[in-house]
């Protein structure tokens, strides 16, 4: 060791000046460059609850999607011979094999109906002979599209709303929360009821009921965090440098939102369409014939005892539904949310 | 670096009587600054130190019109910016520029670079292309020191240093003639705050700036200042050139501001004596002002007070 360090020697041509070239090397970052939303996503993909949820949903919406141009058979057309089928895809499938236990034996109901030969019902017919398939297939396609507009009203009003109280604040701000408070203390029920008085029942009053009252928690949400940006140094930094408010809101504000924004939004879905699923059920959302998830429980749940098949299906994909949405919304949150970085 | 005849120089930034309350009227008021006057002349540095909340970055917060002052006049090149329009504050907005405290909390984590610094350039059109734009944050990268490479990464990606300098190319992209440093090393290690500091003279060299520099690090501040203010509970102490607050202070307040600056010599370090202050004095009932004991030094005295302090003086 001691002999190592004696035939070391240092000499003055043993260093080397840095000079400004050395400077921009020093300065050099190698790592990846990373945006915020790439990280996030990163994150996210290590969630495992989070994705099976994500791709669970990309296939429910592929197939609502698919409903508006196709479905197995017109969800509407009653066909009263074919009445109450039970499920079948096969002979010999349990549970979809087109039999059903009538007075202790089992019957097959499809040759009691003399269905043709390969006409098939996948999850069997309600009491007017519909397809039950093709009918939750609409049902869930109008139940998504009842949680887009809901989500497009929370983006709308709520975000814009809770942008201008948490910007101006002061009485701008007092004035603007009060009048969240007096629209938040009226239940929703009521203003629905109240708004079938002056529409017909519908995804319209559904719609301006849900309008009227579900941005209010974005609304608080994009405030609170309003309030603290905006006296965030960068934000000063822009105000210094003379941009206007309006565009602060768009460069400054909104992309620092966006994570509060987005994850309000998938939690707002599954509210929206467990609302429309819950007035459909009591008799007040989507009419007859259209089908919704609601509707479609409410037929199913009075043939329950004896036809369990006409709500069990359409109870497990809306809890799939809004489990699904529910799980993604916190894999997002932990995801938007730097502190969670491991 | 100072001159006496500073009358002559033509006066940039002109404090008059400046209160700042805020929620004024009400249980909770606060007065952050409490009728403070001076004057910052062209191409000097003009440093403000004072403790955690006596009022500095609410200064330099009002002189740059993020706050409407409760009372009192700010002069910029003569005009009261209380009372610019709309349509001029564009171009006020490009005369004078802030640099702030926290590197961490001044850069938007969303914005690349170059976006960063180039805000100034969209907001106020000084570009007119994507290339002319590219070829001005390059040039403004240059002249901080940071490679042209840095243009497209998003800030988490710096240290602090680096970030305080993204900070600065925003604030000198558009061409200001005053610039308020509101403590831009205070967040920053010892070895990067000379960085910084270095960095800030040679621009001011180079393109004749004002600096309003705030800070708490007294030896700091005495190194880039030309002139300092001491602040105290919103009100101004003392006021002289920096040499002259640094080796004849007379407030106790001063004194106790200085005694607390520490050496970097273990030997003089355990011999230091550090001198107690306590403000009662100020909260005595009187009237006091800022008054010139000798030329060019100012201490908040009364008329007897000042007697006393120009005997201190002559000592």
């Amino acid at each position: 060791m001691a002999d190592n360090l004696n035939k070391l020697k240092i000499t003055p041509a043993s260093f080397k000046t840095v000079t400004a070239a050395n400077v921009d090397a020093q300065e050099k970052i190698s790592t990846p460059s990373l945006t915020f939303f790439q990280d996030a996503i990163r994150r996210l993909r290590k969630n495992r609850a989070a994705m099976i949820s994500f791709w669970l949903l990309l296939v429910i919406v592929i197939i609502s999607v698919v409903s508006i141009w196709w479905t197995p058979s017109n969800p509407n057309a009653q066909n009263v011979a074919y009445a109450n089928l039970p499920p079948k895809i096969g002979q010999g499938i349990p549970g979809f094999s087109g039999q059903a236990n009538v007075g202790g034996r089992i019957v097959d109901k499809y040759a009691q109906a003399n269905v043709p030969k390969g006409t098939y019902y996948i999850l069997g017919t309600d009491y007017l002979g519909r397809d039950l398939f093709s009918r939750l297939m609409k049902g869930v396609a109008l139940s998504l599209l009842i949680g887009l507009l809901a989500t497009l009203f929370d983006l709308a009003i709520g975000v814009s709303y809770g942008l201008i109280s948490g910007w101006h604040g002061g009485r701008t701000d007092n004035i603007m929360q009060r009048i969240i408070e007096i629209i938040s203390s009226i239940p929703n029920l009521v203003i629905v009821i109240l708004m079938l008085l002056l529409f017909t029942p519908g995804l319209n009053s559904i719609v301006m009921a849900m309008g009227l009252t579900g941005w209010i928690t974005m609304a608080r949400l994009v405030r609170a965090e309003t309030l603290t940006l905006k006296s965030q140094e960068y934000v000063l930094a822009a105000r210094t440098l003379g941009e206007s408010p309006v565009k602060i809101a768009v460069k400054h504000l909104i992309p620092n939102l966006s994570s509060t924004i987005i994850i309000q939004t998938m939690f707002s879905i599954p509210t929206a369409i467990f609302f429309e699923a819950f007035l459909s059920f009591i008799g007040i959302g989507i009419p007859a014939p259209n089908a919704s998830l609601g509707t479609l429980l409410a037929d199913g749940q009075k043939a329950f005892r004896f036809l369990p098949y006409q709500m069990w299906y359409p109870a497990a994909v809306l809890s799939i539904i809004m489990i699904a949405f529910n799980l993604l919304a916190d894999g997002l949150r932990d995801a938007f949310d730097p502190k969670t970085q491991e | 670096m100072t001159t006496n005849n500073t009358t002559a120089r033509k006066k940039l930034i002109e404090v008059k009587h400046l209160k700042q309350y805020f929620n004024a009227g009400k249980a909770n008021e606060v007065k952050a600054i409490d009728d403070i006057s001076f004057d910052i002349y062209e191409g000097e540095t003009f440093g403000l130190v004072g403790e955690s909340g006596s009022g500095k970055s609410t200064t330099g917060r009002s002189i740059i019109r993020l706050y409407q002052p409760t009372s009192g006049q700010i002069l910029f090149d003569g005009q009261d910016i209380s009372q610019i329009k709309h349509r001029d504050m564009l171009s006020f907005r490009r005369d004078m520029q802030m640099i702030f405290q926290d590197p961490y909390a001044s850069l938007d984590p969303r914005m690349k670079v170059k976006d960063i610094i180039a805000e100034g350039l969209d907001v106020h059109h000084l570009v007119h292309s994507e290339q002319e734009r590219g070829a001005r944050v390059n040039k403004l990268l240059d002249l901080v020191g940071l490679s042209r490479d840095h243009a497209t990464r998003y800030p988490h990606e710096f240290s602090g240093g680096q970030r305080q300098r993204i900070g600065i190319a925003r604030a000198l992209a558009v061409n200001p003639k005053f610039i308020i440093a509101d403590e831009p090393i205070s967040a920053l290690d010892v070895s990067i705050q000379a960085q910084v500091v270095n960095l800030l003279r040679d621009i001011q060299k180079k393109q004749k700036l004002t600096y309003l520099f705030i800070a708490h690090d007294l030896s700091m501040v005495k190194y880039i200042s030309d002139r300092i203010a001491v602040m105290h509970n919103g009100k101004l102490i003392e006021l002289a050139t920096a040499d002259e607050v640094y080796n004849h202070p007379l407030h106790p307040y001063t004194k106790s501001l200085l005694s607390a600056v520490p050496l970097p010599d273990p030997v003089a370090e355990r011999a230091r004596q550090r001198t107690d202050y306590n403000d009662a004095i100020e909260f005595d009932g009187q009237q006091r002002t800022l008054q010139e004991i000798t030329p060019d030094h100012f201490v908040l005295a009364t008329n007897d007070e000042v007697i006393a302090y120009r005997k201190l003086a002559q000592v």
